[in-house]
């Protein structure tokens, strides 16, 4: 192998762990029980700490094969030291060792490839599908945002002002030309600039959807407040469309992505809500447990939320710029709606039926 | 003195945790303190600015300037740029943690200098979800936190003043729990805990057998226990000339010898052994003394 190979050369060769000679010169008990054993517990460290720099091509096979005699090895001899030896910088030594061969032994068994593959293979879909709860209370809470906002603007078309930022509405207000407002719906002539107008909207809808679930800590009261709080603000622009005339082109201009958007946000929603919920409500657990067991489920969730919304975005700064017709496009957001339903209903992981 | 070594050490007792592996041993764990968890952070952050001053420069170097990304972009090269740019600002505020946490070491760079690294609670194993869930609260727990302090969120009136109280309720957390949770590590089932280095030193009998030239007897070897044993150790690994003729005296008058000057290293190297040997025998018929008033 190339690597016995550079083993030869100085440089890459690694210093050779060699056992005392003078055992029997200690004169005590203790110390000669530990002179007899360090070669292993250096044995041990070194394959540690290849493990730790993440570089375990760098162990060799004999180690490898010995490493769980090495670590019960160590771990029996800390046992016998504490009792036995008083050697104070050797038990600390033992101790530090066997706890980070600990970490190591029973760390992280996946890489970060193998937890992407079985996540997406089932992971993601059987913990949005345990949420489901969850998933209907903030369905329900971004519907009835959206009915507020359009209530409010169509009774007092002043609440526009109040719940749309000015820097958003960008000439799209109750009462405006209608050809303005189609104007706003028009594909742009060219993609130029669309890239970082893409990546800039997966940044910041990324932020928002993280936000809605780091608020959910707070008994999820944060959380629902921001997903109203979001909806009323499409509810009025809704209004302002439908008002115009234009309610079908504003829909399918916005289903292009909204449907994976808003979708990645109701997930992102009902993921804060499932902590909350379960730390108000932890049942028969401590709230500790309660919190962990979902906090756990809800970041599978977060972690899927984040990818849809790279899609929404790249939908977003795209497709939609580019496609005009709104049947199409109607379309399109048609077909991200059904894949992503029919994704998280059906895909199943393998070994759930194994186990 | 005394005073404050009692308070630290039970304030370090207090951190102390129990692992017990599925082999049946118990290995103690120390809670991370919460000032060198803020230590690390303020590292991790120093280290994010510094990438960004280092990508900022190189930028320089091939000569786009900084202004060029927001405004409106045409050249192709340029869009890349701003892609990257706004990439990589998601990517220290969402990923940086994400990643080194994930890792063999389980902790981030700041992390690791200050000997630190996250575990699961209850000694299961850590797995990829709970990093997850503990770095996506990191974000209401320190970036919104700054971000609200940069942008003078106080000038906003009584929602400003309401805000500042709901986020400080996040900074404050780790205080208001034994195990100096933040939010972040409740909900993902995880601590921070120390996770020292030792180097093994050298075997302390190894040194020329003086057991003939002092002999210690019974009642001399009674008069101190494990503890003084242990800074009797320490004392003798650092060789410090001083300290071991201070120590050296101390003994002398406690067990009523009378020696002389220069053979210091030579006395509590053989008083050592002795009491070592002493104890340790002790230990194996149960009888462990732990300080000299026991």
């Amino acid at each position: 192998m190339a690597l016995d190979y550079l083993r030869k050369i100085p440089w890459f060769r690694q210093a050779e762990i060699v056992a005392p000679d003078d055992i029997e010169a200690a004169s005590l008990r203790s110390d000669r029980f530990r002179l007899e054993r360090e070669v292993d517990w250096q044995r041990l460290e070194r394959i540690v700490t290849a493990l730790e720099k993440g570089r375990p091509k760098r162990i060799t096979d004999d180690d490898l094969l010995d490493l769980p005699v090495l670590y019960r090895k160590a771990a029996s001899s800390l046992a016998v030291a504490r009792e036995t030896s008083l050697d104070a910088a050797a038990i600390a030594y033992l101790d530090a060792l066997v706890r980070r061969a600990w970490f190591q032994i029973y760390g992280p068994r996946e890489t970060l490839t193998g937890w992407l593959r079985g996540f997406l293979g089932g992971g993601w879909s059987r913990a949005v599908r345990a949420i489901w709860l969850d998933i209907c209370i903030a369905l329900f809470f971004m519907v009835a945002g959206t009915v507020v906002g359009w209530l409010l603007v169509s009774r007092e078309p002043d609440w526009f002002y109040a719940l749309v930022p000015g820097a958003m509405s960008g000439g799209r207000e109750p009462g405006a030309d209608p050809e303005v407002l189609r104007q706003s719906l028009e594909p742009t002539a060219n993609a130029d600039g669309l890239s970082i107008f893409a990546t800039y909207l997966f940044s910041n809808n990324t932020g928002v959807a993280i936000l809605a679930f780091a608020l959910g800590f707070a008994f999820g009261i944060p959380t629902l407040l921001l997903l109203i709080s979001n909806m009323t603000l499409l509810g009025a622009l809704l209004f302002v469309f439908a008002e115009a005339g234009l309610g079908y082109e504003f829909v399918a201009w916005l289903s292009v992505h909204g449907t994976t958007e808003l979708g990645a946000i109701l997930l992102a929603g009902a993921a804060g809500i499932h902590v909350g919920r379960s730390m108000a409500f932890p049942g028969q657990r401590s709230v500790l447990a309660a919190a962990q067991g979902a906090g756990v489920r809800a970041a599978q969730v977060m972690a899927g939320a984040t990818i849809m919304l790279v899609v929404a975005g790249l939908l977003e700064g795209f497709v939609r710029q580019l496609v005009g017709e709104p049947s199409a496009r109607l379309a399109i957001g048609g077909a991200m709606l059904a894949f992503w339903c029919l994704y998280f209903a059906g895909m199943r992981r393998r070994q759930d039926r194994a186990v | 003195m005394t005073k404050l070594q009692t308070a630290i050490s039970t304030a370090n007792a207090r951190r102390e945790r129990e692992l017990i592996t599925p082999e049946g041993l118990a290995l103690p764990l120390r809670i991370a303190s919460r000032g060198s968890r803020a230590l690390a952070l303020l590292l991790d952050l120093f280290f994010l600015f510094v990438g960004f001053v280092v990508f900022f420069t190189m930028l320089g170097f091939i000569g786009l300037n900084i202004n060029l990304i927001g405004g409106n972009t045409q050249s192709p090269a340029l869009e890349l740029v701003g892609i990257v740019f706004i990439l990589a600002l998601f990517f220290s505020r969402y990923g940086y943690f994400l990643w080194f946490e994930l890792g063999a070491r389980g902790a981030t760079p700041g992390k690791r200098l200050l000997g630190m690294r996250v575990a699961a609670r209850g000694g299961q194993r850590l797995t990829t979800e709970m990093v997850i869930a503990r770095n996506l609260m990191r974000d209401v727990e320190v970036f919104i936190p700054a971000f609200f302090l940069m942008g003078n969120g106080f000038d906003a009136g009584l929602s400003g003043a309401a805000a500042f109280v709901w986020l400080a309720v996040f900074v404050l957390f780790p205080f208001c729990n034994r195990d100096a949770l933040r939010a972040g590590d409740l909900v993902a089932g995880t601590f921070v805990v120390e996770a020292p280095r030792a180097k093994l030193q050298d075997a302390m009998s190894l040194a020329p057998d003086h057991s003939q030239t002092y002999r210690f007897g019974e009642a001399e070897l009674s008069v101190y226990g494990e503890h003084e044993l242990q800074v009797l150790e320490s004392v003798l690994r650092n060789g410090d000339e001083a300290a071991m003729h201070e120590v050296a005296q101390a003994i002398c008058r406690k067990i009523g010898w009378d020696m002389g000057r220069g053979d210091e290293r030579e006395f509590l190297t053989s008083f050592y052994a002795a009491l070592r040997a002493h104890l340790e025998s002790g230990m194996r018929f149960g009888k462990r003394k732990k300080d000299k008033f026991s």
